[in-house]
């Protein structure tokens, strides 16, 4: 794994002038190499990740597995592009077993996320089936603890 | 009545530690940022913390045999054969500790007569010498040098030797230079301990955090397992330090001495962090190695920051401290530390905190964020440049 990227997993939110710092780099380069991450769509973006049950914000979260009939040619792979392409849709997966993806929605409201999956993705021709999971409440997302404060164990500042 | 004429004579005359004085200032401060623990800044390994919490829930709350769980030394035996290519019996040729402290502490009272010498070296870990005071032997101090990257070399060591010796201390990879030795010095130093006759006690507590070459035990070199002690422990490769979990292997006879003082002192060591100890060694080795790649690359950081500022900074090839000469500022360790804690807000430990061989250098730990390494980069930086329009 390139340096940078290794750096973008651990550093958490250091800037590009603190990027430098670490690998030795002038920020230009560092700048550069992220560029190029970016248009070998390695590196696709970047999101906050927040915990929006604090905010109050009423946003409603559904995952949905949907079993869908296979292409000549091109498999899943179609459909699932194409499921991918609604903004309702946070997150689609292919996965083995007993459905075919795995589909992470959100929706301001649960009428609005029931009315997704019927008229929109239930109707696209080539899925079979659909069984929605309305999500009751987070515990960790992209590996943050939702409720739970960072734990400040008591360090000595010094120590042997 | 002065209630002080009561403590035995050999107290009295213990030194306090170097770095306890530094605490004191340390610890009035706020906002600090801190190189000066010496411990890892990760928190242990969830997974390992479950087994602990998991052992309490089945009851797991009595003694154990005084060598340990059983299990947890088959783990050991098959760890260290793994790792360091020596193999001990769990059945008596392992026995688990406090912490390696005190499994340090047990090797010197079961192996030294009053003025037995025992040599080590020196910048080293601040038990080291008064382990061997408590024991009522007599300390004998090697250096160990910048210009070798703070390896000990066995000229050192012949030109320390003196009869008497009896015993030999090695810390390798070593806090608080981060200094160790490659095979062929390793080679020559158990030469050295063949030809002399002295029982090593090696503790390789940081070994794991090696960076770059392969860490050689010297157990493992012919003629060795027999006058050798091996010391491990968890606190910094697993993040363990406050569980106090460490072992020692080594012949028998030796083992079986320890092991009566142990009884007669410790007992055991605590069962929980027992059990934990044993998930950390069956399943805690991915979590182990993602720690020491994050202190590989902070390391090379700070390092090169520090010679960059001006400080000249050997690349420690183990553990997770730099060790920089700070003696171009013109300043003494201790004058350094304590200016650069008051003008900047940023703790390091004096290196005399590790003995004389420490003067000129202070000691910097790098187990925290790239953020803090960053901000005491800039604040070291700039301390060392007011010194420097002071002059």
């Amino acid at each position: 794994m390139k340096p940078i990227i290794k750096l973008l997993l651990e550093g958490g939110s250091l800037n590009t002038a603190q990027m430098a710092q670490v690998l030795n780099l002038s920020e230009t380069e560092v700048n550069r190499q992220l560029d190029e991450l970016k248009q070998q769509r390695v590196l696709l973006g970047f999101r906050p990740v927040l915990n929006l049950a604090q905010e109050d914000s009423g946003v409603v979260r559904a995952v949905i597995e949907v079993r869908i009939t296979p292409e000549r040619g091109g498999g899943f792979n179609r459909l699932a592009e194409r499921i991918s392409r609604f903004d309702e849709v946070e997150s689609c997966f292919l996965m083995s077993g007993g459905y075919d993806l795995l589909v992470f929605v959100n929706g301001s409201s649960l009428q609005k996320v029931a009315a997704f999956v019927s008229e929109k993705l239930a109707s696209i021709e080539g899925v079979l089936s659909t069984a929605t999971h309305f999500m009751l409440r987070s515990y960790k997302e992209q590996g943050f603890l939702m409720d739970v404060k960072p734990e400040e164990a008591e360090r000595l500042k010094v120590a042997p | 009545m002065d209630s002080s004429r009561h403590i035995a004579k050999h107290v009295v005359n213990l030194p306090k530690s170097g770095i306890r004085d530094f605490f004191e200032i340390v610890s009035k401060m706020k906002d600090v940022i801190s190189l000066g623990i010496g411990e890892p800044d990760f928190d242990t390994p969830w997974h390992i913390r479950e087994a602990g919490i998991y052992a309490l829930e089945k009851g797991k709350t009595h003694y154990t045999s005084n060598l340990g769980l059983i299990e947890l030394r088959r783990a050991i035996h098959r760890y260290v054969e793994k790792n360091y290519s020596v193999s001990y019996r769990p059945e008596d040729e392992i026995i688990i500790t406090v912490g390696v402290s005190e499994a340090l502490d047990l090797a010197c009272r079961a192996l030294i007569n009053p003025g037995d010498k025992v040599m080590y070296h020196q910048p080293c870990y601040v038990s080291y010498s008064p382990s061997i005071t408590l024991a009522h032997g007599l300390a004998v101090p090697v250096p160990t040098f910048a210009k070798d990257h703070f390896a000990l070399t066995v000229e050192a060591l012949r030109a320390a030797w003196e009869p008497g010796c009896k015993l030999l201390m090695l810390n390798l990879p070593c806090n608080p230079t981060g200094g160790t030795c490659d095979r062929t010095q390793i080679e020559a130093i158990a030469k050295f301990a063949i030809e002399k006759d002295l029982v090593v006690l090696s503790d390789e507590i940081y070994s794991e955090l090696t960076f770059e070459g392969v860490h050689t035990s010297i157990a493992s070199l012919p003629g060795m397992k027999e006058r050798t002690i091996f010391l491990h422990g968890f606190s910094k490769a697993f993040a363990m330090t406050g569980w106090r979990i460490g072992y020692a292997c080594g012949p028998a006879a030796l083992i079986e001495a320890m092991m009566k003082v142990h009884q007669y002192s410790m007992l055991c060591a605590s069962i929980i962090s027992q059990e934990a100890a044993l998930e950390a060694l069956v399943r805690g080795e991915d979590a182990m190695k993602l720690m020491r790649d994050q202190y590989h690359r902070r390391r090379d950081f700070i390092v090169r920051r520090f010679n960059e500022i001006g400080l000249k900074c050997h690349l420690p090839r183990g553990s997770f401290y730099a060790f920089p000469d700070i003696s171009p500022t013109g300043l003494s360790e201790k004058d350094f530390a304590v200016g650069l804690l008051q003008a900047e807000k940023v703790a390091m430990v004096p290196g005399t905190a590790f003995g004389q061989n420490g003067k000129g250098f202070c000691r910097a730990c790098f187990a925290t964020s790239y953020e803090q390494l960053i901000e005491a980069g800039i604040r070291i930086d700039r301390y060392v440049q007011s010194l420097a329009k002071a002059k």
